[in-house]
């Protein structure tokens, strides 16, 4: 390689593949760009610190014990014949406040680590994880779990197998919770017998949610092959993956173990008998192991190869992503048994992966994270500096579907929202006013991809801040 | 970042009047030759028609919604439209407009998509094209693009940071949303516009987007004030502490969609406007825990009420010309489920609403929810197709030349007639 294109292909690895140059970072980079990248992938991955972070268990626990409590002031109150709205209110009230403190602490402590890490592709690579297995604080019940998630179930298997990554997030509460699983209950379960014997009314069934959407968003994807009987089928055999400690007074009566408050649990009793077939495959009536050999079958399939492989390219190279790249990645999964590293690096060797294309407009996230880490900006208090993402419209943790955020560029690239991606440049340029020089810095950050038109702009602004605000405005860093 | 900033310390400065000298925006240059307006709301996540338009006559209902069925009468009781159907009771905007004629209720109607994904379904309604996936663009923005010259709609505006698919493509359509960044000055804004000079996307972006602010400023400061009360006498707080804001995120509802409704309106009434505008709303996939005439989805129906009753309210006499299509991906399943929700399922309601509207009808060939009439023994079998609405509405209120309906703005469906007099004549 010139070191002409080793100097781009610095940049490129800094700024497409990790979180965005930190000045003084792309010589050492540029020495071996692709080694770079690789380097970051060895060792155990790095564990989150920051104050207040705590086991989702712990959280979910307090939750729990605090909706009994309601339940109970609210049957003393159906006994009583009052009203039981005040009820409701105490719960909708309580919960947040348990909550919320603890999701700041979540996103403040990656916000953190993002900005300071020096093995940020592996960062990326996470927040594409937590991403593609989304769940959304839109839904309070994972206002206090979504961190905890990422944390416990995706940051320790980033470079491990796809499967256990699989197994790890379909078990979490978090997860469980967003797509309705831990209520769902066979129908000819020990659980839904007992409660049709009582005949109070209520039906126990199953929700097919979170089977639907491991088979079209985790696994297979929508054109994987599947039909809505292997929705139903799956979702039976998940049945009963549900969490400890809830309140199950009838349940709890007939001596029926109710796991360990906050943690996954399977609830033997509300899983639905039988043995499955799916996509060709017989699966016995095993309980907890059947749902978890459908999950290690579904890692590696073809289609799910072929699925994960193109978002990941998609993610990094450019929305249409070039299909031979797919393709040495799905047979990089498929031949490895899904053994991420390996898919990795099939994305970083290939030669279509360092085109100076400028392929992706970044996320919001994407773009507060590189400014940060550009500017060394310092960060301030948790909620003055977590608003630069709601205000850019990508809040922590709440992509708003179970499908993630958007990743293309025509889902970023609005008016308003480039409008608002200036003014807080601005605002944050500003604020480091004269204490960086963005001439240095310019080619510090961008290195050979730096325009002409950029680095004449930057010379020619009228204030040390001025200049920045154009840096950061620029179309290459608007990119990556 | 400065605490007390707002929308109007943005843009109600002296900066857009200079802007708009050498702004190249196409969206403020659109032909008022004609007064139709068209609004689009999108309601993502499946909006469960079945609750929001119940058919409480219907012999099977009660029984197949269990504890979430809405009663014919009483306390909590739907309100009453012709035949067998009611109306959610949260709805009572919608139900007063139904009375004046303005409100036609769509049932048992669905797009093409047949199968149960939700982000394939949002695809199939957003580009308009049978297959999904099968387009980059929205059917919104083609029919913009299909407009007799002399009626040229250069732009739409849609309501939220970035464009949503059904106003993307050739046309020039703006985003706009408020904001809660400080103001830019005039200067480094003139030096960020000549630095995007070579670069299209950002320049026509750029220039988009000072040109709606530009233009919500003048039309919604008012209104403005009233909706940040509004919100303020809801929540307590200040609408600025946004992180503290979870607790009573559900709450606001009604407040934020109203907001946005009236922006939207502040851009549509003026007469240099754009005539077409979009927003979309989410929440509304209730898999657990529904609720009956009170609960979840009530709580989403009330502000999804107050926001058509703001964009009424704030259109003025501009109302007479519009028309509103409120219509989301897919129906929900016609039982309920184990966690007293419903799940993913395909015959829907739509709701066509504006004083252009030949209303106070409901306009559903009802299929019945015998489980024999059911589509897959488990949904409210469409019988309707959703594009004859909007096919009657873009030729009937737009003007869009029929020719383009079949192949340019929703391809391969010439054998889907344009539904006939939805407008008022």
């Amino acid at each position: 390689m010139t070191s002409t294109r080793k100097d781009t292909a610095a940049a490129i690895a800094a700024n497409r593949f990790g979180l965005g140059a930190r000045p003084g970072e792309l010589p050492a980079v540029a020495h071996d760009p692709q080694d770079w990248l690789v380097r970051q992938l060895k060792g155990s991955p790095p564990v989150l610190t920051g104050d207040g972070l705590k086991p989702s268990a712990e959280t979910l626990a307090k939750v729990i014990e605090l909706r009994k409590e309601v339940a109970e002031e609210r049957r003393a109150k159906k006994k009583d014949g009052s009203n039981d709205d005040a009820a409701l209110v105490a719960t909708a009230l309580k919960l947040p406040a348990v909550y919320r403190p603890v999701y700041l602490d979540e996103a403040y402590a990656r916000f953190a680590h993002s900005i300071a890490t020096e093995r940020p592709f592996l960062e990326r690579l996470t927040q594409f994880w937590t991403n593609h297995f989304a769940v959304s604080i839109d839904k309070v019940v994972v206002l206090g779990l979504a961190g905890a998630m990422e944390r416990e179930a995706i940051r320790p298997r980033v470079t491990g197998h796809f499967t256990d990554l699989l197994l790890a997030v379909e078990k979490h509460p978090a997860m469980l919770l967003y797509l309705d699983n831990q209520a769902s209950i066979g129908p000819n379960s020990k659980a839904a017998r007992f409660v049709g014997r009582r005949g109070n009314g209520r039906k126990a069934g199953i929700n097919e949610n979170l089977a639907r959407e491991i088979l079209e968003l985790h696994t297979l994807g929508v054109d994987g092959g599947y039909t809505q009987s292997d929705v139903s089928t799956f979702a039976q055999a998940i049945s009963g993956w549900s969490i400890g400690g809830q309140d199950n007074r009838k349940l709890a009566r007939l001596g029926i173990d109710n796991g360990t408050p906050g943690e996954f649990h399977f609830r033997e009793v509300f899983h639905e008998p039988g043995t499955r077939r799916l996509l060709g495959k017989t699966y016995s009536d095993d309980g907890l192991r059947q749902g978890e050999a459908i999950l290690r079958d579904l890692a590696l399939r073809r289609e799910t190869a072929r699925h994960v492989s193109t978002k990941l390219a998609r993610h990094f190279i450019a929305d249409d992503p070039p299909p031979a790249v797919v393709e040495r990645m799905t047979h990089a999964w498929l031949e490895s048994k899904a053994h991420l590293p390996t898919v990795y690096r099939a994305l970083i060797e290939s030669p279509e992966a360092w085109e100076h294309t400028f392929g992706k407009f970044k996320t919001p996230a994407d773009y507060i994270h590189s400014s940060y880490r550009a500017l060394g900006i310092p960060l301030r208090d948790q909620r003055r500096s977590l608003q630069a993402f709601e205000a850019l419209g990508q809040r922590n943790f709440m992509p708003g579907s179970p499908a993630g955020w958007p990743d293309t560029s025509p889902d970023w690239d609005g008016s308003s929202g480039l409008l608002k991606r200036v003014a807080w440049a601005d605002v944050v340029a500003q604020r480091m006013g004269d204490a960086r020089n963005a001439r240095d810095l310019a080619p510090q950050l961008l290195g050979a991809t730096l325009s002409d038109e950029t680095a004449k702009a930057i010379g020619r602004a009228e204030s040390g801040s001025q200049a920045l605000t154009l840096l950061l405005a620029s179309p290459e860093f608007m990119r990556r | 970042m400065n605490q007390n900033y707002s929308r109007r310390s943005f843009i109600g400065t002296s900066l857009f009047a200079g802007a708009s000298t050498f702004m190249a925006s196409r969206l403020a240059l659109a032909n008022a030759s004609t007064d139709s307006r068209f609004v689009f709301v999108m309601l993502r996540g499946a909006l469960d028609g079945l609750s929001a338009v119940p058919p409480v006559g219907d012999p099977e209902y009660s029984s197949l919604r269990g504890q979430i069925a809405l009663a014919k009468s009483g306390e909590g009781a739907a309100l009453p439209l012709e035949g067998p159907f009611g109306l959610h009771p949260a709805l009572k905007f919608l139900h007063a407009s139904y009375a004046a004629k303005e409100l036609a209720v769509l049932h048992a109607i669905a797009s093409p998509y047949r199968e149960r994904s939700h982000f394939d379904a949002q695809n199939v309604l957003e580009s308009g094209d049978p297959r999904p996936h099968g387009s980059t663009s929205g059917w919104i923005n083609r029919a913009l693009t299909a407009l007799p010259a002399g009626k040229a709609r250069e732009a739409g505006v849609a309501l939220g940071a970035n464009v949503p698919l059904a106003m993307r493509g050739p046309a020039e359509v703006a985003s706009w949303s408020p904001t809660k960044i400080a103001a830019l000055d005039e200067a480094t804004l003139a030096r960020i516009t000549d630095l995007y000079a070579r670069d299209p996307l950002l320049s026509q972006r750029l220039a988009d987007a000072l040109a709606s602010d530009a233009i919500a400023n003048e039309a919604q400061t008012a209104a403005d004030a009233e909706s940040q009360d509004t919100a303020m006498a809801m929540t307590g707080t200040k609408p600025d502490s946004v992180v503290e804001r979870d607790a009573k995120e559900k709450r606001n509802y009604n407040a934020r969609y109203a907001e946005t409704a009236r922006a939207a309106a502040g851009f549509l009434k003026r007469d240099d406007g754009p005539r077409v505008a979009m927003f979309d709303t989410t929440g509304w996939d209730t898999h657990a825990n529904e609720g009956g005439a009170q609960g979840q989805l009530a709580l989403r129906l009330r502000g999804l009420d107050a926001a058509m009753a703001a964009l009424k309210e704030t259109l003025g006499p501009v109302w007479r010309h519009t028309v509103v299509l409120v219509a989301t991906e897919f129906g929900r399943t016609a039982a309920i489920n184990g966690t007293r929700g419903t799940d993913h399922g395909t015959g829907a309601a739509a709701f066509l609403l504006g004083g252009a509207v030949a209303g106070g009808r409901v306009l559903a060939d009802w299929p019945g929810l015998a489980r024999a009439s059911l589509l897959d023994s488990r949904d409210l079998k469409p019988t309707r197709d959703l594009r004859t609405v909007m096919k009657g509405v873009l030729r009937d209120h737009l003007d869009v030349p029929a020719a383009a309906l079949d192949g340019q703005v929703f391809p391969d469906s010439a054998g889907v007639r344009p539904m006939n007099d939805l407008i008022r004549g």
